[in-house]
């Protein structure tokens, strides 16, 4: 880290990165996209072209410098590029969930006052034009895919490739004005704005300048020694800081090939096509993968299924130190090696992660179980810590150093420090400037030292040096009678079981805890199927007596873990209910990037929880749901309502 | 048009209800082109045996528009099909196609005119992928010989090349490209459906024939059927003929309606015309046959 953070001679803008990698590393690929079954590619001087011709296209329809323009698709080559034509032009992007509803979207295109849209197909098309009246500032729309869109008005509607052609063809009249206007970028004007997914409250604007892209790219790329021949797979939503940093900042930093998949649905096939050497993952990603191939061997023949159950026993055993590169014995090492013939390679392969040379997981914890599967089969998976206001980076483990329990690390550049109340603040070139429109905000979470606040209450563990997350400093409550309260420390050991795949934990400032509990429909409608139990829907198979068995165990057993901890043994689960819809982004439960509501979901089902805690058996409710294309309906249902064994506990906390 | 109205949750309110029967070709309401007459069925009569299977009937299809054939079952519905296709040659009556009186002929010389199908139970080859079963549809354009695809040598080499541009264009339409590879056996059926429409689709047809594209799906797999044929429609300006039960998808979708009742034409209009016809009330609600 001998060199100093700003440096007068290296890019010092996003399209400076660009121009850069266009003339050292031209002709090596820059994006790929698969399309009509085939990868696309496109070389580094390919990709400056198209940014360029879009960029000038801008000039031509009138973008002004620091205009916002918002981008929403999935994750496409052409969307990148919009973005960074958009910093040519001297103007902010502003990458928006593309699966937010048009009320989202009204709300976040008005607060920053974007002027231009590049959006992916009719479906985001139609979207804005709903919602255009609330939208002075609003002029332009860019779209990609003109299926569907032929007899829509064009006034103030382009096609990608026509903003393109006509700035290919007004190059001469624009493109001294467009260098005028990437000469004037520096570390301080602003490379990106990205809304936070908003747990509480309204999304807020974080802006981002070159600095924080540049630098964090910068000595993330180092930390991990990432190069120019790796590969990554772009597929996380583009709204997401993390996509941006590694799709854009660090594939710009390191010059490495970012690949687009075809669609969401074949994004696995690509993702064994592609065979990445950097790959990111949410736990969700991982532990799907993982309940996929269980499943899949549950139907396996006896032979093979011996095979796999006793070469990972082996994997277990020595897999995790072989990587971390401990000593193992040789026999150990032998019998690995013909475990990674007949098993680890091929599994390795199936999953798409025979080249993944750095892996990271983030965003929630991960169940040591799914961790450790990943890691024993020589996958270097391991996890990070960080947010948006930090442009990502907070810790993250070392190679070696890697446990399923912390986060790591402070990393290149961050300082750390824990306040009085746990909560962990953090200082570092990634802090971001501002809150967009929102100084009161800016000054709660960023003081005058540069030091922001996390919102997350954590520790440093003695000797390690790693930091280790407890829960959302603002969710740790205390029950009744004084007893430490971390939902989320619940939640998570309740969301290890491949059958649960979300619950929502009760019991600030009351008696005992209870929790909402949705079930995993690939998982239990396996063992469904397995076990010759039909069902008709979601709803019906959640309240199967044996699918609230199973459930039971599983409370029964976090119970018995939680109450080993005798900080949080006040947290065991006395009762709970398995609820009749899954919690929705669209519904308002869960955020975009599916964290949960809490203060919503209290107020939406006030009534199962007040059941939750009267003691009756079965509580009858309605429900609104929304659907995907923003109708209403409801769901009825009479819920029933379980005891779960409890640990008997010691009352120290509250004695003391 | 968005999904929600071509669903049929209301389908009083999108009815295409204004059609200019005189004019040679003229604009719909929501801007497409439905140009002249394109086909023409004059006074079929369809025998097996001693059952009259259609009984005289006379209709026209125009170009560029989606004309649905519905009725109670045993009308005769896919017997008509049939007849369009080519699969049935009628012992009376003519059938003019592109201004010209087509002879009898073989359903393959019908196809290579640009006439495709889909089947009301799917006729797929279960055992191959999804994308040899959409290249099956350019089968009827490929012009190199046995000899030249065994030796994959020039013209055939091209043209499989050609072909399969055109069937990853359908698969990428349609939306199924993360089952390209997956073998149809192991689609569920909704999804068969659109492959089939997928591989008549490949043979970019002038007329597409539907029969039943909407049977046994649910209520969200007609809505994603129904988007596709509007698009379909909408995209290639391919004309689309079609048998369905579900009436909301069918006032929702076609421009003209032919009813038929027990082999007969009772009715040929507008939804909205076709709708308050009282003899087609009676055929829908059961009214005693003498």
């Amino acid at each position: 880290m001998a060199k100093p953070l700003t440096r007068a001679d290296g890019p010092q803008s996003v399209p400076a990165l660009l121009h850069r990698n266009a003339s050292e590393f031209a002709n090596a690929p820059a994006y790929r996209e698969k399309e009509y079954g085939i990868w696309q590619s496109w070389t580094w001087s390919q990709t400056r072209d198209e940014v360029e011709a879009l960029a000038l296209g801008f000039l031509e329809l009138g973008l002004n410098e620091g205009d916002f323009v918002a981008v929403i698709g999935r994750n496409r080559p052409t969307l990148y590029w919009a973005m960074m034509a958009a910093q040519m032009a001297g103007a902010v992007p502003v990458p928006l969930y593309q699966d937010a509803n048009a009320e989202e979207m009204a709300y976040v295109m008005g607060h920053c006052g974007a002027r231009f849209a590049v959006v992916g197909d009719q479906e985001q098309v139609d979207k804005i034009i709903e919602v255009q009246a609330q939208l002075p500032d609003f002029e332009r729309m860019i779209y990609l895919d003109p299926r569907g869109l032929r007899k829509y008005d064009h006034s103030k509607l382009d096609q990608y490739s026509a903003v393109q052609e006509m700035g290919r063809a007004n190059r001469e009249k624009h493109i001294a004005e467009l260098e005028a206007r990437q000469a004037k970028l520096n570390y301080d004007s602003t490379g990106v704005m990205l809304y936070t997914s908003g747990t509480t409250g309204k999304p807020k604007g974080v802006v981002l300048s070159n600095r924080n892209v540049i630098e964090t790219a910068k000595s993330s790329s180092e930390f991990d020694n990432l190069r120019r021949t790796d590969e990554i797979l772009a597929y996380l939503p583009m709204a997401w800081v993390g996509d941006f940093i590694f799709s854009v900042g660090q594939a710009l930093w390191t010059g490495f090939c970012t690949n687009c998949p075809e669609s969401a649905e074949t994004m696995h096939v690509d993702l064994r096509e592609i065979g990445p050497t950097y790959y990111f993952a949410p736990p969700r990603v991982f532990e799907t993968q993982l309940t996929s191939v269980m499943i899949r061997m549950e139907d396996a023949s006896r032979f093979k299924k011996w095979l796999f159950d006793t070469f990972m026993a082996h994997a277990r055993k020595v897999g995790p130190a072989i990587l971390d590169g401990k000593k193992v014995s040789f026999m150990d090492r032998a019998k690995y090696a013909l475990g990674e013939l007949m098993i680890y390679g091929p599994l390795k392969n199936t999953l798409g992660f025979s080249r993944v040379r750095v892996g990271y997981t983030a965003g929630e914890a991960i169940g040591p179980e799914i961790f450790d599967f990943y890691r024993s089969l020589g996958i270097n998976l391991k996890q990070l810590y960080g947010q948006t206001e930090a442009t990502v980076f907070i810790t993250a483990q070392p190679d070696g150093e890697v446990r399923s329990d912390t986060v790591g690390v402070t990393c290149p550049g961050v300082e750390l420090k824990i306040a009085d109340n746990g909560e962990v603040f953090y200082r570092s070139p990634g802090v971001f400037v501002e809150y967009y429109k929102n100084p009161e905000s800016t000054a709660d979470t960023k003081d005058a030292e540069g030091w922001v606040a996390t919102g997350d209450a954590g520790f440093i563990e003695e000797g390690s040096g790693h930091l280790r997350i407890i829960d959302r400093a603002k969710d740790v409550g205390q029950m009744a009678d004084g007893r430490l309260f971390a939902p989320k420390y619940v939640e998570n050991k309740l969301k290890f079981f491949p059958n649960i795949l979300e619950t929502v934990v009760f019991g600030n400032q009351r008696t005992e805890c209870t929790a909402f509990i949705n079930i995993d429909l690939t998982a239990v409608g396996n063992w469904a199927e397995r076990n010759n139990i039909g069902y008709a829907s979601y709803q019906e198979l959640a309240r199967h007596p044996q699918v609230m068995d199973t459930i039971q165990s599983h409370v029964e057993e976090v119970n018995r873990s939680v109450a080993e901890d005798e900080m949080l043994s006040g947290c065991q689960v006395h009762r709970f209910v398995v609820l009749h819809k899954e919690l929705d982004a669209d519904d308002g439960e869960l955020t975009r990037t599916r964290k949960v509501r809490r203060k919503i979901i209290e107020e939406k089902y006030a009534d199962i929880i007040a059941a939750l805690y009267d003691g009756s058996k079965q509580v009858s409710t309605e429900t609104e749901v929304t659907y995907e294309d923003g109708r209403k309906g409801s769901i009825k249902a009479t819920l029933e309502i379980r005891d779960a064994a409890v640990q008997p506990t010691s009352h120290k906390m509250a004695a003391e | 048009m968005s999904v929600a109205q071509a669903s049929g949750g209301q389908p009083g309110t999108m009815e295409r209800d204004s059609v200019k029967d005189q004019a040679d070709s003229y604009v719909t309401d929501d801007g497409r082109t439905i140009g002249p007459t394109v086909m023409e069925m004059k006074n079929i009569t369809l025998r097996f045996g001693g059952v009259e299977a259609i009984k005289d009937i006379s209709f026209d299809i125009r170009e560029g528009e989606i004309r649905a054939i519905i009725g109670p079952n045993g009308a005769g519905k896919s017997s008509m099909l049939n007849v369009i296709s080519g699969f049935y040659v009628p012992q009376e009556g003519e059938v003019w196609y592109k201004g010209a009186r087509r002879p009898p002929m073989k359903p393959f010389q019908v196809a290579q005119q640009g006439i495709a199908r889909t089947f009301q139970n799917i006729a797929l080859f279960e055992g191959m992928s999804v994308l040899d079963n959409v290249m099956t549809g350019r089968l009827t354009q490929m012009k190199s010989g046995l000899l030249a695809q065994s030796l994959w040598k020039g013209k055939a080499e091209r043209e499989e090349i050609e072909n399969r541009e055109i069937a990853e264009k359908v698969i990428d339409f349609l939306e199924i490209q993360a089952i390209r590879k997956t073998p149809v056996a192991r689609l569920p059926y909704g999804l068969k459906k659109r492959v089939e429409l997928a591989r008549a689709l490949a043979a970019e047809p002038t007329i597409l024939l539907l029969d039943e594209p909407m049977a046994g799906m649910n209520v969200e797999e007609k809505e994603d059927m129904s988007r596709f044929i509007l698009d379909v429609n909408d995209e290639f300006g391919t004309t689309i003929a079609l048998i369905e039960h579900d009436m909301g998808v069918v006032m929702d979708l076609s421009d003209r309606v032919v009813v038929m009742d027990y082999g007969r034409k009772i009715g040929d209009g507008s939804p909205h015309d076709v709708r308050n016809n009282q003899e087609v009330i009676d055929a829908y609600l059961g009214v005693a046959h003498e």
